[in-house]
């Protein structure tokens, strides 16, 4: 088997006085979409904060293609072809739609081919370019903040609940574009807690839960078993369908 | 609900109108400063003092704008509190009175060429070291308590002190006078009212930075980065900017800027003293809060609000004047608690 692209090995990360990651555990196989599930307060989104260096880990190891990161710092990270959308979106909402992506565009100017195959995935974007982000709904907030993460070729996209709050319609949308994007060389790093979508997309799943990896497998495999759903999830699973 | 209608949802642009009422809210600070002008106007009478009071309320204005804005954005940037940010005005002021004082020969020559030959080194060397003793007051003082604000406070104050210090060291305890530059002197007489051209060179300065700054702001890459950096510094640096870099090219510039504002100043008052700088302080911390901190067009109006208040109170009130702008910025501040332009910070 190949190595993994990424991996996190025994991470513990400390917020203030708080032990908040005890030892994580996961691999990100290289290609296509893993999940991450948990429920609420799980350590999810303080395991992607960790990775991009945002937190720093307190100990453990964190490897992305061949490379220890453990201690980088951020935009070092970000440099290595690592891409972040958080959870806020973290929409600068004084800029406009375009401006937006000139920044996300770290390495030089955009491409313009690579902009027309965003416009397709993302079509408001399109219609809104040279308006301030603020003003942008919340779905269309969150095209753009997944936009900026692959307005450059990424090796990997660490996306945290693209779907929070997203009407029905915006969630299809959203789910086609995601599947759209791990056709390209793209690894994405799925933090979801709508098992449907997340079983739509992704190939490979962990289950988090009070800091730690409970359960890692292929996607296939825990969406046919629904005990093994109802152990790991329980309720918070169907209440997030 | 169709299918069809579904996918509209999805793709047909919703576009947000923003209302009257927000227009017109983004609108009125820029109306305050005629507004002020008018009111002025109504209170002084008579229609010559108050040109001349207006010029002058606009030249320091548009001074105070210059010191200012470095320090608005450093603040809105990485929350830094630099009660230090005099210390560069001093400076500016020392160095440039030092130059212009070895170029007297020209200065005092009725000739524009000559006058600016001293005037540009002067301007040059004031901005280049009160720029360069930005760097060591960042990298030494303000760096190792980032994120710390009682500590900021503190340890910037002690900046303050310690420049003050070196300054009296090098120049001495007394103050400085030097007279304007030959064609700078005297006014010119619109009708009944004499304008100092002093006055309208500070005004003509302050505007074309002020222009300037705007453009590089909305313009350029890294005018875009600060302003992104000023609402999610955390984001700028998951994109792969350094915000630390931008945070201190930006102090530099803000510290030559408050260079550049010292030698104005000092040529206003024709004086420079050592603790200029904490004195001025005063009135630029008022026009930083009044605009909303870390905002470049909120600090402008500010200063020309303090500005024209200043003067039209010292006229009518005399000794009311720091009180006066007080009072105004109190009163902002219970129209719009965080200033003229609130600057979004997420989080
Ligand atoms: N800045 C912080 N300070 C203190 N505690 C924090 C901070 N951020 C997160 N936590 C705590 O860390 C734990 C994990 O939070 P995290 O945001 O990683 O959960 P999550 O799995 O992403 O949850 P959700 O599904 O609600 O987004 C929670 O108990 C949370 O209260
Ligand atoms: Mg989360």
């Amino acid at each position: 088997m190949p190595e993994p692209l990424l991996t996190l090995q025994g991470v513990h990360t400390h917020i203030a006085q708080y032990h908040i990651l005890q030892g994580v555990d996961l691999a990100v196989p290289a290609g296509g979409v893993a999940v991450m599930l948990g429920r609420n307060g799980a350590g999810k989104t303080t395991t992607l904060r960790t990775i991009m260096g945002l937190w720093s880990a307190s100990s453990g190891r964190i490897r992305f293609d061949g490379t220890d990161i453990t201690g980088l710092d951020t935009p070092a990270i970000a440099r290595l072809g690592i891409a972040y959308v958080p959870e806020s979106m973290g929409i600068f909402t004084d800029l406009t739609v375009r401006e937006n992506m000139v920044l996300a565009a770290s390495s030089g100017p955009m491409d313009d081919a690579r902009v027309d195959w965003i416009f397709s995935l993302f079509p408001p974007l399109k219609t809104f370019w040279s308006m301030p982000a603020g003003n942008l709904s919340g779905g269309q907030k969150q095209m753009l903040s997944v936009a900026r993460a692959v307005i450059e070729p990424r090796r990997l996209i660490l996306i945290d609940e693209p779907t929070k709050g997203l009407a029905p319609a915006i969630i299809k949308a959203m789910t086609a574009a995601l599947a759209e994007l791990a056709k390209t060389d793209t690894t994405i790093l799925l933090v979801e807690q709508n098992f449907s979508m997340a079983k739509s997309v992704g190939q490979s799943v962990s289950v988090m839960d009070d800091g730690r990896i409970v359960h890692s497998g292929a996607m296939a495999e825990l969406a046919a078993d629904p005990d093994l759903q109802e152990r790991l999830m329980g309720l918070s699973l169907e209440a997030h369908q | 609900m169709s299918k069809m209608s579904e996918n509209e949802t999805t793709i047909a642009p919703k576009i947000v109108e923003t209302g009257l009422v927000d227009r017109l809210g983004e609108l009125a600070p820029l109306l305050l400063v005629p507004a002020l002008a008018v009111i002025g106007f109504a209170a002084i009478g008579s229609p010559s003092t108050w040109i001349t009071l207006t010029a002058a309320g606009l030249a320091m204005g548009m001074m105070i704008f210059i010191m200012a804005s470095g320090l608005t954005l450093v603040f809105g940037l990485m929350d830094v509190i630099n009660f230090g940010h005099g210390a560069f005005i001093a400076v500016g002021a020392f160095v440039g009175f030092t130059v212009l004082g070895y170029l007297i020969g020209w200065t005092d020559e009725p000739s524009v060429l000559l006058n600016l030959a001293a005037l540009i080194p002067a301007i040059i060397a004031a901005m280049l070291l009160s720029g360069g003793a930005g760097y060591v007051f960042e990298r030494f003082i303000v760096k190792p308590v980032y994120g710390q604000h009682l500590k900021q406070i503190l340890v910037t104050m002690g900046g303050l002190i310690i420049a003050q210090q070196v300054i009296v060291m090098l120049w001495g305890p007394d103050e400085i006078h030097l007279a304007r530059p030959e064609t700078l002197r005297g006014s010119v007489v619109i009708g009944e009212a004499a304008i100092e051209k002093y006055r309208l060179v500070a005004v003509v300065i302050g505007l074309a930075l002020f222009i300037a700054m705007r453009l590089v702001l909305n313009r350029t890459k890294i005018g875009l980065l600060v302003r992104a950096g000023v609402e999610n510094g955390e984001m700028v640096e998951a994109l792969g900017y350094r915000i630390r870099r931008l945070f201190l090219a930006v102090f530099i510039v803000g510290s030559a800027l408050a260079g550049l504002g010292g030698v104005m100043w000092g040529l206003y008052q024709e004086t420079i003293t050592a603790h200029m700088g904490s004195e001025i302080m005063v009135l630029i911390f008022i026009v930083v809060i009044i605009g909303g901190l870390g905002s470049v067009e909120g600090c402008f109006i500010g200063a020309l609000l303090v500005g024209l208040l200043s003067n039209y109170v010292a006229f009518l009130m005399p000794k009311a004047s720091l009180v006066s702008t007080i009072a105004l910025m109190v009163i902002v501040l219970m129209w719009r608690p965080q200033g003229l332009y609130p600057v979004v910070k997420a989080k």
